[in-house]
């Protein structure tokens, strides 16, 4: 019988831990509760600080993943249950009904196009419509379209139908129910990533009240070629294209009134964000409001001089006090205080404002938690207490890699994706 | 004759709202060789693969060429696919009309229809002469060997021993645990670092597996991943030792100040390395004030080295608590305590009366030597102000900075440094303890500074890389090589000189001198080819006769088209 491994997540790490686990020989089952696998790394535009493509550099690790002879994938399912212990776990997994054989869908777009229902897109953070029958993104790995059942006309009304005439394979099934399957694993990874906190909850920064305030995900999709706006800079108040533009650093992060860490990436994202309006509008001025600029990482240094150098971009130690609407609904006034005993309180106006909001344990990580009997720590991400298995969860045979466990940026994630495959290795080695 | 099927994908829209699909599908029928031309709108979704299968069989194909998107991310898909309905998957042609057409030129669909029909003539004249290949295997050595008795290294060796493997642990230095052996706290959580040494050497101990080296280097290497053939010199006596994986795991060092803020000269301006061996003694000082960034984020080497500042948390942490009537002051630039533990620590050093203070690279702190103590004034970026501080010692924290020896193990290795003297990964983003070179993997702060902790996940990372070939047990050896022609070959040199990987040899035959390709070296890249006057080397899959095909393809086809 196969040596079986469940990793519950994926995105980059979850994706990466499969492919390694996968190469030693394991089975994977890898779980994923959206309709893809990809995760946050899949929206992103670039990745510093190279600024590669993040989709490019993605996309043939996602088809390697599926097609692997080791790999089953799991999609839009989540798991329901988990019983037992090391090394003989019982994995519940819950498959939603996708109201789609994708047995038989091509994912040849002809019920997207027919279909009458419009949702906003979880994939480009709400800035577009989705259909009720949609592909979260063009590059999805399954390429399955899936029914989201609390739009669809058919299922909650019972009129239309429009997907099931003009699907050409007959793969639409409004019958669909959920099934459950059960795997017998050896070791359970979580590799549940992070959320962006809402950064309404802090309404000081104007989210929600200015038209022209978004967050860093948000512009990651309008700058990105196959995004909303087909890559063209443009704020949402008059689909006008900003010519300044402000980054706030640490929304909602180091803030003993709503998460006290650091999200860890969001110095370099922002820089980033910054070199990539400048390809987008040659004359933009950017300006980063920050607290500590963090550029830890190999080549992040350069980076950042070189946003500053060759980009123009302006640092501005501060953490701005409140944002306001500047003219009507156009345009941000953002108040902070200058520094030093001298320092005073200024009010400057952008064109438009990006939030980087704290970076949480990815939601739903507290229930998956109680089914696996593991702590959180007092962040609430999966608590490692031993130095010397840094990956290793509170309990045997549990694993962690990537943002569920701390916030960290892509390499580490990817690093302590690998590491899973020789802690499982050895786990079993000793007596698995 | 060949018997070709071209298949040509829509991509969605993403090829078929600029390219006239069927245009190019009825071009295609009329080429020399083809026998069937199809299309799908996705050629990759399951449908699209079976529907080539299909035609395959029906049509009796012998070589197929998909006309769709990238070789990079869907070759293997199809060449599986090829393989599937019993055609040598060599005999598959990828002609790339996303990237290379309908998405470069969404606005000129004509010409982009025209552009699609040339490169699919090219891509049909190369499948008529495509060859069938195969795929050598070799076995793997089921050893690994691991260069480097620090945490990373120790992280390597003890799970690589955990996963019984046999593992040779190579240390220059007489004694193992690196820079683990000055430390004796480990932060942020301020754990002791004994039981941590302790549990990772009994591990080594206690395995049959494990052949630890100390006193011992690298001198040579040579060989392609799976079999690897390592000559060390133990205690001056030089073995060899075979391997399938080798993992670099060679740390870094404290940068040792030259002079600055009065090192050498002003009594108690020490490094933080210095403060670790003190506290360790249990000598903690009663004032101190550290500087952070001494020697990094500055012209010269501008780097962050990623963990001075957590270090210095930790030991101001550890003064604070030790001595309550202490005092710290931390002169820095930016705190960098990224993520959850490190951030809580400078909270809860902040909490311990630890004070910050802000200085500015262009106005550096002012050292001077007192009665009793030294005078450290600087000015407080925040305040604007000068302040003058008198503290027992000075504490530079500085960066860590390549070993001296990484440069030889680099080309011992053939792998590649950054500009800072850190092994460069093969991708910084998705591929980060790996190197370009197969087989050889990277881990801890050789590569880039690393905590203990990240030090010790990263070895993880490596064993489970270097664990793969040897639990496979064999690896796959690329067909797509070059080859020497013995009568065309005049034994120049030219290709092994222009060889990147060490692939060539001359050597004697029965036909005379001539360059020998070692398929298991050769990656493919075709620089030899390139570099040989004679046309004597070859690369499978890229002959002079194929792109020779491809290029008349084009001509005629322009030709046939000119007025």
């Amino acid at each position: 019988m196969p040596e079986r491994v469940v990793v519950i997540g994926g995105g980059i790490a979850g994706i990466q831990a499969s492919l390694d686990l996968a190469d030693m020989g394991y089975e994977v089952h890898l779980v994923e509760r959206t309709p893809s696998i990809g995760g946050r790394m899949a929206q992103l535009d670039k990745t510093f600080p190279t600024n590669d493509c993040s989709m490019c550099i993605l996309s043939p690790k996602m088809i390697m993943c599926a097609g692997h002879d080791n790999v089953r994938l799991h999609t839009y399912s989540e798991i329901k249950g988990v019983s037992g212990r090391f090394p003989n776990f019982k994995v519940k997994i819950k498959e939603k009904a996708r109201y789609v054989n994708i047995g038989r869908c091509t994912g040849c777009g002809d019920c997207i196009a027919k279909c009458p229902v419009k949702v906003p897109s979880e994939f480009e953070e709400g800035l577009a419509n989705r259909k009720a029958i949609y592909l979260p993104f063009p590059q999805a790995v399954p390429r399955k379209v899936t029914i989201d059942a609390d739009h669809c006309r058919m299922i909650t009304q019972g009129k239309c139908g429009v997907c099931k005439k003009v699907c050409q394979a007959g793969a639409i099934d409004y019958e669909q129910k959920d099934n459950t399957v059960e795997v017998l694993a050896k070791a359970v990874i979580v590799a549940t990533g992070f959320d962006l906190m809402d950064a309404r909850r802090l309404p000081q920064f104007g989210l929600g009240t200015c038209k022209d305030v978004v967050t860093s995900l948000q512009l990651e999709r309008v700058l990105s070629a196959s995004g909303p706006t087909g890559g063209h800079l443009v704020r949402p108040s008059d689909g006008t294209e900003p010519k300044r533009l402000a980054f706030v650093q640490c929304v909602g992060s180091r803030d003993t009134k709503a998460y006290r860490y650091c999200s860890s990436v969001c110095c370099m994202y922002a820089t980033k964000e910054s070199i990539l309006l400048r390809e987008h509008v040659p004359d933009v001025d950017t300006t980063i409001f920050y607290m500590d600029m963090r550029a830890t990482g190999k080549g992040f240094q350069e980076f950042v001089h070189r946003a500053e150098k060759s980009h123009g971009v302006r640092y501005v130690r501060a953490r701005p006090a409140y944002v306001q609407p500047a003219h009507g609904d156009k345009g941000v006034l953002v108040t902070y205080e200058t520094g030093g005993l001298a320092g005073e309180q200024v009010t400057e106006e952008f064109d438009m404002l990006v939030l980087c909001p704290a970076l949480i344990p990815s939601q739903g990580l507290k229930h998956l938690a109680k089914t696996l009997r593991i702590e959180l720590d007092e962040e609430e991400f999966v608590k490692t207490p031993s130095m010397f298995r840094p990956i290793d969860s509170t309990r045997k045979g549990i694993l962690v890699c990537g943002f569920a466990g701390e916030p960290m940026d892509i390499p580490d994630s990817v690093s302590q994706a690998s590491g899973i495959a020789a802690r499982v290795a050895e786990l079993i080695a000793e007596g698995g | 004759m060949p018997r070709i099927g071209v298949f040509i994908c829509h991509c969605g829209h993403n090829i078929a709202s600029t390219v006239g699909i069927e245009k190019v599908v009825e071009y295609a029928k009329s080429l020399p060789g083809v026998v069937y031309a199809d299309h799908n709108i996705y050629s990759c979704s399951e449908e699209g693969l079976s529907s080539i299968r299909r035609s395959i069989e029906e049509n009796k194909l012998d070589r197929v060429v998909v006309a769709a998107c990238t070789p990079r991310t869907h070759e293997p898909l199809f060449r599986r696919t090829c393989e599937l309905a019993g055609i040598n998957k060599y005999l598959f042609e990828f002609v790339n009309i996303r990237e290379h057409c309908s998405w470069i030129h969404t606005k000129e669909p004509d010409m982009a229809t025209e552009k699609a029909k040339r490169l699919i003539a090219m891509g049909v004249a190369k499948a008529g002469l495509l060859e069938p290949q195969t795929e050598s295997e070799a076995e793997v050595v089921p050893t690994a060997v691991v260069i480097g008795g620090g945490a990373a290294g120790l992280a390597v060796a003890s799970s690589l021993a955990a996963q019984d493997i046999e593992t040779h642990l190579i240390e220059k230095s007489s004694r193992l645990g690196g820079m683990l052996n000055d430390i004796s706290v480990i932060g942020p959580e301020l754990e002791e670092t004994k039981p941590l040494l302790d549990a990772m050497l009994r591990v080594l101990k206690t395995s049959p597996k494990v052949h630890v080296h100390t006193d011992t280097r690298l001198t040579a290497a040579k060989g392609f991943v799976g079999n690897f053939e390592l000559t060390i010199d133990e205690k001056g006596e030089s073995r060899n030792i075979k391997a399938g994986s080798i993992v670099v795991a060679a740390g870094a060092k404290e940068l040792v100040p030259t002079g600055e803020y009065g090192y050498g000269s002003i009594p108690g301006v020490i490094t933080q390395l210095d403060l670790e061996r003190m506290l360790a003694k249990g000598e903690v000082p009663k004032r101190s004030v550290f500087i952070l960034c001494v020697g990094s984020r500055q012209p010269g080497r501008e780097y962050c080295s990623r963990v001075c500042c957590n270090v210095s948390l930790k030991n101001a942490m550890r003064i604070a608590e030790a001595r309550p009537d202490s005092t710290v002051t931390i002169l820095h630039r930016d705190i960098m305590s990224y993520g959850t533990a490190s951030e809580k620590l400078y909270r809860d050093v902040s909490e311990k009366g630890v004070q910050f203070l802000r200085y500015s690279l262009g106005n550096p702190a002012k050292v001077r030597s007192l009665d009793n103590g030294i005078m450290v004034e600087v000015n407080d970026e925040t305040l604007g102000e000068d302040i003058g501080l008198q503290t027992d010692v000075l504490v530079l924290a500085t960066p860590m900075v390549s070993m001296e020896d990484a440069t030889e193990i680099a080309k011992l290795l053939k792998v590649p440094l950054d500009k800072h003297g850190f092994f460069l990964e093969a991708h910084v983003k998705l591929r980060p303890v790996e190197f370009a070179t197969d087989g050889v993997f990277i881990c801890g702060s050789a590569r880039w500074p690393a905590s203990v902790r990240e030090s010790i996940s990263q070895g993880l990372a490596a064993a489970a890389k270097a664990a793969i070939p040897i639990k496979k047990g064999k690896v796959v050896i690329e067909a797509i090589t070059a080859w020497s022609d013995p009568d065309k070959c005049a034994a120049c040199g030219n290709c092994v000189a222009a060889c990147p990987y060490e692939a060539i040899e001359i050597v004697d035959s029965d036909k005379g001198r001539t360059a020998k390709v070692n398929e298991a070296q050769c990656k493919g890249c075709g620089t030899c080819v390139a570099a040989c006057p004679n046309d004597a080397m070859q690369q499978k899959g890229f002959t002079t006769r194929q792109l020779g095909a491809m290029i008349d393809a084009l001509v005629k086809n322009a030709l046939e088209e000119s007025p």
